[in-house]
């Protein structure tokens, strides 16, 4: 009798071991020819496996254009394959928006294919791709299986190129990071921001430079689309999204410049309120105090070393 | 507690004597944060003497630490009556004990910031006038590295150019008042753990902040955890008089400063 019940056990423990670990894609049609895969709004975990960006893509017509691939090998297989049965095309193209972890490393599934970069973001991917794998092979595991960072290798460069009945303008933005790349599909008015906006969700910093960030926001919201597909968070129909980015940006820049010249501790700053204003932001505490431990040593720095 | 008593009872008389020496009128021996390395610290850094887990002794902390190698911290004690001195330190690092700060008159708090190699707790103890510890603390988690990597100038080459200068501010009215004076100082030093590779350990030891006269107000003894080029945010009784910072690091090398 003993046997039999171990091995149901054995096999029950094995059943949810490996369930867990599907990454469940779905695409949502946001306009003629395009999808988003939207990631969750949380912070990395094992149970979320990484999947917190967005990704997206486009059915030209000349094959599939994808616009990032996610956090992990797995993801970037799960990935492909969604895409090659929602629009019928091969993946023809793949665009990395910007070099942090969550929109990269599922482009070995993409390999063989042509993956454009900013030529800031490929040399940033190149000195901490290794890195940013190492961290999430630690916050998530076997979520990593198999995973090594594939590096771009192709430059984006800003201007026009037209894949299938799709005309793509391209925009080299930074600020999130060295370099930001931002697409406007003209065919729909579709607007790819990448990690220059986040929708609710509290923006990431630690690469930032936020007056860059700010400006480029400015840029943006100069940029006539129909439609805003974010780095995370819903896709957005108007400019709420920059505006509420960027009035978060200010908040922040100002906070830690006060908190400097007022003589705060960093470790004080940290457990600072946060105005409601922002209570929309998910994961708005952990990525404030992120943000701190980001910022405030070149704040104090510039203060402590100004004479 | 029958745990702690019974796990006593096993390793003979002695350490039942310090169980019972340590067990508190108030307070809780089950430590909050379960370190599996509570009771080494307890022996090691509090010489086994009486303690509590006491909620009045706050440690501000990053739940992550997003730069191992400078992870903020801040603790003040309130309520407690005079401390005699509190001691720092990181239960699974490498090195355990990050600092003692002398309060001489000034608040029992500081801010600093310290490296850590992995995930670990961060304990501040206060010694009160019975010789009681009362404990707090947090656990911060980390993607390590902090004390085997060699610092920043350290790996440029230019903490040399640097070494010993002192850099300061001070705000009067940290109380309200003209009494407490909030007073930030940084010293520049690469504060080699001694744990990276060819890096032998080179870290300032002693720093204490006086009047004119040699009257002391805080003093502090440093270890190689405390982060490279450190800052310290302190909360000083001085009402505005001039002040003098003095030190020395390991080698001898003597940090001398006036904190007008």
């Amino acid at each position: 009798m003993r046997v039999p019940c171990l091995l149901v056990l054995c096999a029950l423990a094995a059943t949810v071991a490996g369930s867990d670990q599907h990454y469940r894609l779905a695409a949502t049609q946001i306009a003629a020819d395009t999808w988003l895969v939207r990631g969750s709004t949380a912070h990395f975990s094992m149970a979320n496996g990484g999947n917190i960006a967005n990704c997206a893509f486009i059915a030209t017509g000349g094959g599939a254009v994808v616009i990032d691939t996610g956090p992990s090998a797995r993801y970037g297989e799960a990935l492909r394959t969604l895409v090659e049965r929602t629009t019928g095309e091969p993946v023809v193209r793949v665009y990395n928006t910007h070099h942090h972890p969550d929109h990269f490393l599922g482009n070995q599934a993409f390999a063989g294919i042509p993956i454009y970069a900013l030529p800031d973001t490929r040399r940033a991917m190149a000195e901490q791709a290794e890195d940013f794998s190492d961290n999430l092979y630690r916050l998530l595991g076997t979520w990593m299986k198999g995973t090594v960072p594939h590096l771009p290798t192709v430059d984006a460069l800003p201007g026009e190129s037209t894949v299938g009945g799709h005309r793509l303008e391209l925009f080299a933005y930074r600020g999130h990071t060295a370099g930001d790349l931002v697409i406007l599909d003209h065919a729909t008015g579709t607007l790819f921001t990448g990690d220059l906006v986040f929708n609710h969700r509290a923006p990431t910093t630690p690469n930032a430079d936020l007056a860059a960030w700010r400006s480029a926001l400015q840029g943006l919201s100069g940029t006539p689309f129909a439609r805003l597909v974010p780095g995370h968070g819903d896709v957005a129909e108007h400019g709420r999204a920059i505006a509420e980015t960027a009035d978060y940006l200010q908040w922040l820049a100002g906070r830690i410049d006060d908190a400097v010249s007022s003589g705060r501790s960093m470790a004080e700053t940290l457990y600072l309120p946060i105005p409601r204003r922002f209570d929309a932001h998910d994961t708005l505490v952990e990525e404030y105090r992120r943000s701190v431990m980001h910022l405030f040593p070149g704040v104090e720095h510039a203060f402590f070393h100004a004479e | 507690m029958l745990t702690v008593v019974s796990r006593a009872l096993n390793s003979g008389f002695i350490a039942v004597a310090i169980t019972l020496l340590a067990t508190p009128a108030s307070g809780t021996q089950v430590d909050p944060l379960g370190s599996p390395q509570w009771e080494f610290m307890h022996r090691t850094m509090l010489d086994g003497a009486p303690y509590e887990f006491d909620g009045r002794v706050v440690v501000m902390t990053p739940a992550s630490a997003e730069d191992a190698m400078n992870v903020p911290v801040s603790f003040r004690v309130e309520g407690l009556g005079p401390i005699e001195r509190v001691v720092v330190f990181a239960d699974l690092n490498p090195i355990h004990k990050v600092l003692v700060f002398h309060p001489h008159d000034a608040r029992v708090a500081l801010g600093f910031r310290v490296k850590i190699e992995q995930a670990t707790p961060i304990r501040a103890a206060a010694l009160t006038a019975d010789g009681v510890w009362h404990v707090g603390g947090a656990w911060v988690d980390a993607a390590g590295g902090g004390c085997t990597s060699p610092g920043y100038t350290r790996a440029a080459g230019t903490w040399y150019e640097t070494l010993g200068q002192v850099r300061h501010h001070r705000w009067p009215g940290a109380d309200g008042g003209d009494a407490v004076e909030r007073l930030r100082l940084q010293v520049m030093h690469p504060m080699d753990t001694g744990l990276a590779e060819g890096i032998p350990a080179f870290y300032l030891e002693r720093l204490e902040v006086t009047d004119v006269t040699g009257k002391p107000y805080a003093s502090l003894e440093l270890f190689e955890p405390v982060s490279e080029n450190p800052y310290f945010t302190l909360d000083i009784n001085a009402g505005g008089r001039p002040l003098r910072l003095s030190g020395r690091d390991l080698n001898g090398n003597r940090v001398e400063a006036e904190l007008d």
